[in-house]
């Protein structure tokens, strides 16, 4: 049964690949990454990855549309016409594509025992997590813990990235913030009443959802990364609904620029203290009186760190591409 | 004839019910003449369908965690999916699709 179920989504994310790719209009061509995206998560469920499939269906479906929409207001609708002949590159793609299936004839079957990815590391993990961390979802022991440094990495992979859109985008002087916004963009949705009404509902709760999904990581799917996406398509879904002015009231750019900071210098000082207090640097087991204790601290802080950058880049990106819409 | 028995029928009677309104909702959404019409047949058909197909996996998990889950779900959709339908229609309102209006359809593929 999961197998046809793996078997047709596979076919439909084929499907959508060949829309993405066909459309000329990028709007469409956008909605439908998402939709790919979408799929893609269902697909990861499917494999048991419960952790990889939230962050696709937050990041992929939800944050990055509404991101690629924001920046297609920059642009026009429809693909511009090339008239230059494509042979090359569908002789590239297609020799991509041979190569690709010729290297799937040599990957193990999928869950073998013995395949060499769940030979290496992985089942040192599974057995040793409940000694020495004591947190039931592995992949939370696995992401904070054990790979510390390769999260530390990503964080900043994020931050590096925030930054970066920040010095592309956010040229803007200083005193005309809000005073070029016109009046139909500052204000959103609220002329429209049912949209308004029922989002206002449920931006709360998702904003409490994306906690429920930070705090909650120890003991189910989740963690920084899906929370900070989750938190951020609230006060995204808030800013359509209220007008960016609304929004920047509640988290002003400031605050936002001040989160991407704070949780990267978190993270960093959740291993410096570490070393401060006579272990390595992210070794958490020196944090706390056991070193179990000490490893649950760590994570948890390390966790919040994370979600506090990505919420702050993530919605300042969304800010500066609204802020240039509405000055155009 | 046993309560778990009835219980089954029921909840097999939902999933038969919600899985054929979703069909017929995409056959609407395939051969309605215009924009409205298709997105009318979609949204209606998809609110209620899901929501039959959710009832039916509650009456399948028995009270557990998995059922307030299930219903948290579910009232979301029953908030949503309408709303999403609306806005859709709205904004198609708004950009000056007519009603029958064939030709001037933005795009048969983005719906809901």
């Amino acid at each position: 049964m999961i197998t046809l179920f793996g078997v047709f989504i596979l076919s439909l994310l084929v499907i959508t690949a060949i829309g993405i790719v066909r459309s000329t209009n990028l709007f469409a061509a956008v909605m439908l990454a998402g939709l790919f995206s979408l799929q893609m998560a269902a697909m990861f469920f499917i494999l048991d990855a419960a952790d990889v499939a939230l962050t696709e269906a937050a990041v992929g479906a939800g944050v990055a549309t509404v991101l690629l929409l924001s920046a297609l207001a920059l642009l026009d609708d429809e693909e511009r016409r090339t008239r230059r002949s494509r042979w090359a590159a569908i002789a590239v793609s297609l020799a991509t594509t041979l190569l690709m299936i010729y290297a799937t004839f040599e990957k193990p079957r999928f869950g073998d025992p013995l395949a060499p990815a769940n030979q290496h590391v992985a089942p040192w993990y599974l057995e040793n997590t409940p000694e020495l961390i004591d947190v039931p979802n592995v992949v939370t022991a696995i992401l904070a813990s054990f790979r510390g440094y390769d999260t530390l990495g990503e964080l900043f992979v994020i931050f590096t990235a925030g930054t970066g859109v920040l010095f592309v985008l956010a040229q803007r002087r200083r005193d005309t913030r809000f005073a070029r916004l016109p009046n139909a963009d500052a204000q959103g949705l609220r002329h429209h009443l049912v949209p308004r009404v029922v989002g206002r509902l449920l931006v709360p709760f998702i904003v409490l959802f994306g906690l429920y999904v930070q705090f909650h990581a120890d003991f189910g799917p989740g963690g920084g990364f899906q929370a900070g996406a989750l938190v951020s398509a609230g006060f995204v879904l808030f800013a359509l609904l209220e007008g960016e002015r609304a929004a920047l009231r509640v988290l002003p750019r400031r605050v936002l620029a001040g989160m991407i900071v704070l949780g990267a210098l978190l993270f960093v000082g959740v291993g410096v203290a570490g070393m401060l207090l006579g272990g390595n640097f992210l070794d958490y087991s020196v944090l706390g009186a056991t070193p179990v204790a000490g490893q649950h601290v760590g994570i948890l802080l390390v966790e919040l760190g994370v979600g506090i950058t990505v919420t702050g880049v993530l919605l300042t990106i969304f800010h500066a591409f609204a802020a240039r819409v509405s000055e155009r | 004839m046993t309560a778990a028995a009835v219980l089954d029928a029921a909840s097999w009677a939902l999933l038969v019910g919600g899985g054929f309104f979703v069909f017929v909702g995409g056959v609407g959404a395939l051969r309605m003449p215009d924009f409205y019409t298709r997105m009318h047949a979609a949204g209606i058909t998809d609110t209620l369908g899901t929501l039959l197909v959710l009832t039916g996996v509650i009456l399948q998990s028995g009270l557990s965690l998995a059922t307030v889950k299930l219903l948290a779900i579910a009232i979301f959709l029953l908030l949503t999916s309408p709303t999403a339908a609306y806005a859709l229609a709205n904004a198609a309102r708004l950009s000056g699709l007519k009603p029958g209006d064939a030709a001037a359809d933005p795009d048969p593929e983005q719906r809901e």
